[in-house]
């Protein structure tokens, strides 16, 4: 453990507060605040203001950046074009910290020609900070694990490699698709479907429209309040660690005459139809009833 | 002359069981009478196929590949919905024609003696290559807007519904002309029944 706490600042883009108040719920916080010091955070309790960090924009060893680029977007008075750029020239490492600030998210909708990530644009990497591209890390989520933030910053405290994706995201915790470590992996197997949120049964593809098969994320191996996932508690995955997201009709899936529009990844058209035919041939009683029968 | 392998026997037993099931019905043709006409003992006859389902089985297998790689190679050609549907019609009547035994043992056997398939090909199994490749077919079809979008069955079951009852019909000698000449309308009622309003 290096012996001073690597100073680290909190910006916020145009955002919902979602990861901030994500972080609030991380359990190991405090633990983590004793190898990290805020300079800035927007809730917790640092040593400078906002207005007093843009009157002299510091140095420090880790930028997190929360929310939506927008290059006119004012935070105290300064255009975010001087704030982030600048304070990303005088830092070691960068967050792109959720969706938002990783590929545009919720917020570019708004806005689609002027608001995008800080490194990438949906899928093009046409950001900001391109020229400091080697620097940033990418965090997508909506909102994203607090466990993955305090991994990742615990990884640059202790000087470790991290390797990153196509998208900078660190492949420890995007290699996995939310697909992996799903409760319900059997159904999506037999093809058994549920098609109402809440169930313990069945899988949410079909019905539902859930994104795990196609969403890079360890949503259900790193679980969230260390007890859940959307989709163990019965909600479909909406995809939102990817550049794509957010889709229209998150909860049902595009099909062309009942065939999904898009196949799970890596696996091509021909197969998976031929499986799922089979698969949908067998009635497995034990996978069609009720995990917990309250009439039995 | 080198002798068979035991795969070409296999076919030849194939090729012989087709003929008669398609003719004779499943529950007429018998394994001894398979055995004679292919002039093999009947033991011998249960060390390519252990029983009657079996052979039953690999033949309907064997049916829905030769179909699934035709309409495969027709999925492939990169022609239009239009173009695609009178191909398949064209290739269907063709294998009508060329071996009928084939179309008939699908409609005569097969759809007609569920009971024989139930435990050896549950569902669509047995027949999931040529299913497969209609459900290509009709997915690029919406997909590139030419098709309507609906239910697959609802749309596979006008297709190939169709198609067999005038296989069968033409089969009963009940069309007055010669079935490829009723091709180029029954691929024109299936596009129109199919197409995007
Ligand atoms: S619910 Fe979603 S993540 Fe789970 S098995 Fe089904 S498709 Fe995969
Ligand atoms: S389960 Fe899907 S929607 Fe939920 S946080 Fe994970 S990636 Fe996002």
């Amino acid at each position: 453990m290096p012996s001073k706490p690597a100073k680290v600042i909190w910006l916020q883009g145009i955002t919902c507060n979602g990861n901030t108040h994500s972080f609030l719920n991380d359990p190991s916080l405090g633990a983590l605040l004793e190898s990290i010091e805020f300079i800035h955070h927007p809730i917790l309790p640092c040593k400078k203001t906002l207005k007093e960090l843009v009157k002299k924009l510091p140095k420090s060893d880790i930028l997190i950046f929360e929310g939506a680029y927008r290059a006119d977007f004012e935070r105290a008075g300064v255009k975010m074009e001087t704030l982030l750029v600048t304070l990303a020239s005088k830092t070691k490492h960068i967050i792109a910290l959720g969706s938002c600030a990783s590929f545009g998210g919720i917020f570019k909708e708004a806005s689609p020609e002027h608001i995008s990530g800080i490194l990438f644009d949906k899928e093009s990497e046409s950001g900001p900070l391109q020229t400091l591209r080697k620097k940033v890390i990418t965090l997508s989520g909506c909102p994203i694990h607090p466990k993955w933030l305090s991994f990742v910053l615990d990884m640059i405290v202790q000087g470790k490699k991290i390797t990153l994706d196509e998208y900078r995201r660190p492949k420890e915790l995007y290699g996995y698709l939310v697909h992996n470590g799903c409760l319900r992996n059997e159904y999506f197997e037999w093809k058994v479907d549920s098609d109402h949120f809440g169930t313990k049964e069945g899988c949410l593809y079909y019905a539902q429209g859930c994104q795990g098969p196609f969403t890079h994320g360890s949503c259900n191996k790193i679980l969230w309040n260390e007890v859940s996932s959307k989709t163990r508690a019965g909600t479909p995955c909406v995809g939102c660690t990817e550049p794509s997201y957010p889709r229209t009709e998150l909860f049902s899936t595009k099909t062309y005459m009942s065939i999904p529009a898009e196949m799970p990844l890596g696996i091509p058209k021909r197969s998976y139809l031929a499986l799922a035919g089979a698969a949908k041939s067998f009635h497995i009683k034990r996978l069609e009833g009720k995990l917990i029968d309250d009439n039995a | 002359m080198a002798r068979p392998t035991k795969e070409e026997r296999k076919i030849s037993i194939m090729t012989k069981a087709l003929e008669l099931f398609s003719k004779e019905g499943f529950y007429q043709t018998t394994m001894p009478t398979i055995a004679e006409k292919i002039g093999m003992s009947v033991g011998n006859l249960y060390n390519y196929f252990t029983s009657k389902e079996m052979l039953a089985k690999d033949l309907i297998l064997y049916i829905a590949n030769i179909l699934g790689e035709e309409i495969r190679a027709i999925n492939e050609s990169g022609v239009g919905t239009q173009e695609k549907i009178e191909a398949i019609v064209h290739m269907y009547f063709r294998v009508a024609k060329d071996r009928p035994e084939t179309i008939e043992y699908f409609l005569r056997v097969y759809l007609s003696n569920r009971e024989v398939f139930q435990n050896c090909c549950e569902g669509m199994i047995c027949v999931s290559a040529f299913v497969t490749e209609m459900m290509i077919f009709f997915e690029e079809g919406v997909r590139c807007g030419e098709l309507r979008d609906q239910d697959f069955f609802s749309a596979f079951g006008l297709f190939m519904g169709y198609l067999g009852g005038m296989v069968f019909i033409h089969g009963e000698n009940i069309l007055p002309k010669p079935l490829e000449e009723y091709e180029h309308t029954i691929a024109e009622n299936i596009y129109y029944a199919l197409k995007t309003r």
